[in-house]
């Protein structure tokens, strides 16, 4: 199936810390973005193609990139901090899924900070620039920044290793600062910066332009009438909606995470809870935070102000996906705030699992779990839900209301081994702008850890399906589990099981449509 | 006056102030460079006497070291603590006893052990475990080394060749009011000192600023309230006040309302 081996399961259920090795991913990085992907976002384009493949860094790069560097070490304090007060205890080598899964000396977070600590240490330092060898200071040379290019991107911004550390140290905080550093001397990854563009171009991460949408939203509500016999209405642009729905544009054709987007449309149809989609702002994810930029960040993120200011909603509400709840509900209201004009009784934003969980908790949704009984359902908490936000109103929501929810609408649930899941959950491997086919590798190797304890509960607990709540998540799950003997339609959206147990009782949508003057045609028995 | 006595009292002066206005310098630097983002790990407190009670933890009992690695954090608390006793039972050479003091000084005396202990265990690990030994330059083993010496020197004195503790508190007690006193020539004695005026010269200018620093980390220092409250930073909101989309833009048509 590939020309690397697949790492061997072993079934009890935990990690076993493997031994170092030297320079087993070591490697080029995942494909680079042309000079054109990186004007787009205002990142310097003075660079060549060489033959061969790859590009020429900018003139003067490395006065740019120190000079970046230093920049950045005086507007984000958690870089300057956490590359002065590392200790090397040692405590976060073990906690990475890619090391785990690569074994490269490369990929234990506080050697993959060390690439960039040691020319801070090197340039910024006194230690470092009069006993270099000393503290382990290098010269910024090309083969540095070659490592930068290669091991950044092999740092899915989980923050694991944060979890663990007595400092709070997130490599992922130095992977953002090195991929700005990169874009700022002509290393930016095709993958991310191309989608980027798009988003200011189009709206979206995949480009689907707003007729596109349009077609496929229309399609949806056929699909949904033909098996319920229920007009569920999937609102584009509809001004005066009282929610505006922002989902990962994955949601609107990629399984599993379409059924999911069903299952949104059928909570807001029961709730009575009329809503919209932007085409304006069609896309959740906001791959600026994985390159660190938080310009791009913020432009991407002020599109959906934009959107909810021209539609005139008054609530704000996310799909399931778990990087684009990250800059929801962390980022949202600094980048893009304050939301002032929208319905000061709701917190901007919500997640959808709010909202499903709160209706379900007043008994406003009726429910079948019988429909979801062909399964044993096991869910994966998502990186960046799990660790960098929260639902409802109390530490820990986040771990609390998708399991709620699903055991709400299914009877038979179990958990992961516990140290795998809740705030020490395993990075399902594509996380942090990493979901690129030029990274395959790392991607099936990175999976390892969170195969690992689905293959004991599937062994041990008959578990039959792993639900999850991140559209890059669902995306990388259905990629690789092949690999490790499972199949693709193991994985499965938590709004995909409400979807499937929830009974429609109301038989006419809040919202009409906006040509429903046509006759209705015959729904057929579903 | 002896001439290294007068070397010793110049040693500790520059020491002294190397180590408060060094140190000053950087916890001003973490003071004044913002985070412009909300990044607290979660589960995270939701007040801000929450997170003093996170830090407290975190501070005392090194709760996340705890969760990942056991060994790490017995031989960590060990020297640690032990670390604190030492220089609490220290303050004698500095400041008038009191019943407090008097109280302390077995614990000080033998938190020695304790600290060479948790220092011996946390060089072993360092030489023995793989992916410790890949991350560690010269300078951390040299550190613990520094430390050890500190340590075994310091004990030779308490517990075998003893110094004259009463002069020595005279010494130091005369470098602060600028009535200059003798200091004991003993070599044990003349030794320990210098290390620790290494010490203090290093501190902050190594890792050592861990001890100011895990109490600016945002990702334990924040409280996990993004959307109640706006977070911005004073760069950010220049964007914002500019109608700028990226610093070094020309400013753009308003983007909001
Ligand atoms: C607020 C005060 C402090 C806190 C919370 C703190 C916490 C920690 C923690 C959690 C570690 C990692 C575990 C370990 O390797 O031991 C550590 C390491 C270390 N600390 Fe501290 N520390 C503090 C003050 C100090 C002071 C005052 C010194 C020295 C004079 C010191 C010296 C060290 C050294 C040398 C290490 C590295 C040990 C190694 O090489 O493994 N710490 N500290
Ligand atoms: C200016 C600062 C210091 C002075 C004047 C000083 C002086 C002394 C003296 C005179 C003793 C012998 C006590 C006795 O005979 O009973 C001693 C012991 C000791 N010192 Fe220091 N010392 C200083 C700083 C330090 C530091 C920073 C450390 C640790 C990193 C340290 C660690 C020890 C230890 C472990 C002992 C043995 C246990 C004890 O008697 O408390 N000292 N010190
Ligand atoms: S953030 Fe995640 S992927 Fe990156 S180094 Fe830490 S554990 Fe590894
Ligand atoms: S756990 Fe934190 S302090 Fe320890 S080595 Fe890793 S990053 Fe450094």
């Amino acid at each position: 199936m590939a020309d690397y081996d697949i790492p061997e399961l072993n079934g009890a259920g935990y990690i076993k810390v493997p031994a170092l090795e030297r320079d087993t991913m070591k490697g080029k990085g995942p494909f680079m973005a042309k000079p054109e992907f990186q004007e787009a976002l205002h990142f310097p384009d003075d660079f060549e193609p060489v033959e061969g493949g790859g590009y020429t860094l900018v003139p003067d790069w490395k006065e740019k990139a120190l000079a970046k560097l230093d920049d950045l070490r005086h507007r984000y304090r958690s870089l300057q901090l956490y590359l002065d007060i590392c200790v090397k205890c040692g405590a976060c080598t073990d906690k990475c899924h890619y090391f785990i899964g690569t074994r490269d000396a490369k990929n234990m977070p506080v050697a993959r900070q060390d690439l960039l600590r040691k020319v801070y240490r090197r340039y910024f330092t006194f230690a470092g620039k009069h006993f270099p060898r000393l503290v382990g200071a290098v010269d910024l040379t090309e083969e540095v920044v070659n490592d930068w290019y290669n091991y950044y991107h092999q740092c899915s911004q989980c923050r694991r290793c944060s979890v663990y550390c007595p400092y709070g140290i997130d490599t992922a905080e130095i992977s953002m600062a090195a991929r700005e550093i990169l874009d700022t001397i002509g290393r930016g990854t095709k993958y991310n910066n191309e989608i980027i563009g798009k988003v200011f171009k189009i709206g979206n991460n995949l480009g689907l332009p707003a007729m596109a949408l349009a077609d496929t939203l229309e399609g949806l509500e056929e699909d949904v009438e033909d098996d319920t016999g229920i007009k569920v209405r999937f609102p584009l642009d509809e001004e005066g909606a009282e929610v505006l729905l922002i989902t990962p544009s994955a949601d609107f054709f990629a399984e599993p995470h379409v059924d999911g987007l069903i299952g949104y449309a059928k909570v807001f149809h029961e709730a009575g809870i009329s809503w919209t989609l932007s085409s304006h702002a069609s896309e959740a994810a906001n791959f600026g935070m994985f390159i660190g930029s938080y310009e791009n960040m913020r432009r991407i993120a002020l599109r959906i102000r934009e959107a909810a200011i021209r539609l005139k909603v008054r609530r704000i509400v996310f799909g399931e996906c778990g990087h684009a709840w990250r800059v929801a509900y962390s980022f949202l209201n600094t980048l893009a705030g304050p939301f002032d004009f929208l319905d000061p009784k709701y917190p901007v934003p919500q997640h959808i699992l709010e909202i499903t969980w709160g209706l379900i908790q007043e008994g406003r949704l009726v429910l079948d779990k019988s429909q979801n009984d062909d399964k044993v359902l096991t869910f994966h908490d998502s990186c960046n839900v799990a660790r960098a936000t929260r639902m409802g109103d109390r530490p820990g929501g986040q771990f609390e209301i998708p399991r709620q929810v699903i055991r709400a609408v299914c009877n038979h649930f179990v958990d992961m081994p516990a140290d795998t899941i809740h705030d020490a959950t395993y990075c399902c491997g594509g996380g942090g702008g990493l979901l690129t086919d030029d990274l395959m590798e790392l991607r099936v190797k990175g999976a390892q850890p969170r195969m690992e304890a689905l293959k004991y509960v599937t062994e041990q607990q008959g578990v039959t399906h792993m639900a999850a709540i991140c559209a890059i998540c669902k995306s990388q799950f259905t990629k690789v589990i092949p690999y490790y003997g499972f199949t693709m339609d193991q994985i499965v959206s938590v709004h995909q099981l409400v979807s499937n147990a929830i009974v429609l009782k109301r038989e006419v949508s809040v919202q009409a449509r906006p040509d429903a003057d046509d006759a209705d045609d015959d729904s057929d028995d579903a | 006056m002896t001439f290294i006595s007068i070397l010793y009292g110049l040693l500790f002066w520059a020491a002294t102030l190397i180590l408060v206005i060094g140190v000053g310098r950087r916890v001003h630097l973490y003071w004044k460079v913002p985070a412009p983002l909300k990044i607290v790990t979660t589960p995270a407190p939701v007040t801000r006497s929450g997170v003093v009670w996170r830090m407290f933890k975190e501070v005392v009992f090194f709760t996340s070291l705890f969760r990942a690695s056991k060994y790490t954090w017995v031989f960590a608390i060990l020297f640690h603590m032990a670390l604190w006793l030492v220089l609490l039972r220290h303050t004698r050479y500095f400041m008038d006893m009191n019943s407090f003091l008097v109280f302390m000084q077995p614990f000080g005396r033998y938190a020695g052990f304790a600290m060479l202990l948790g220092l011996t265990g946390l060089l072993g690990r360092r030489m023995l475990v793989d992916r410790v030994r890949y991350i560690s330059a010269p300078s951390d083993f040299l550190m613990l080394l520094l430390l050890l010496s500190i340590g075994v020197s310091g004990m030779m004195m308490s517990f075998g060749v003893h110094t004259d503790i009463v002069q020595v508190k005279a010494f130091f007690h005369g470098l602060m009011t600028f009535d200059w006193q003798p200091l004991p020539g003993d070599p044990l004695l003349l030794l320990h000192l210098l290390l620790v005026a290494v010490l203090m010269i290093i501190f902050p200018i190594s890792k050592l600023l861990h001890a100011p620093g895990v109490f600016f980390s945002p990702t334990r220092n924040q409280v996990d309230n993004p959307r109640e409250k706006r977070h911005v930073a004073p760069w950010a909101r220049e964007l914002e006040r500019e109608h700028k989309l990226y610093a070094d833009d020309t400013p753009t048509a308003p983007v909001s309302r």
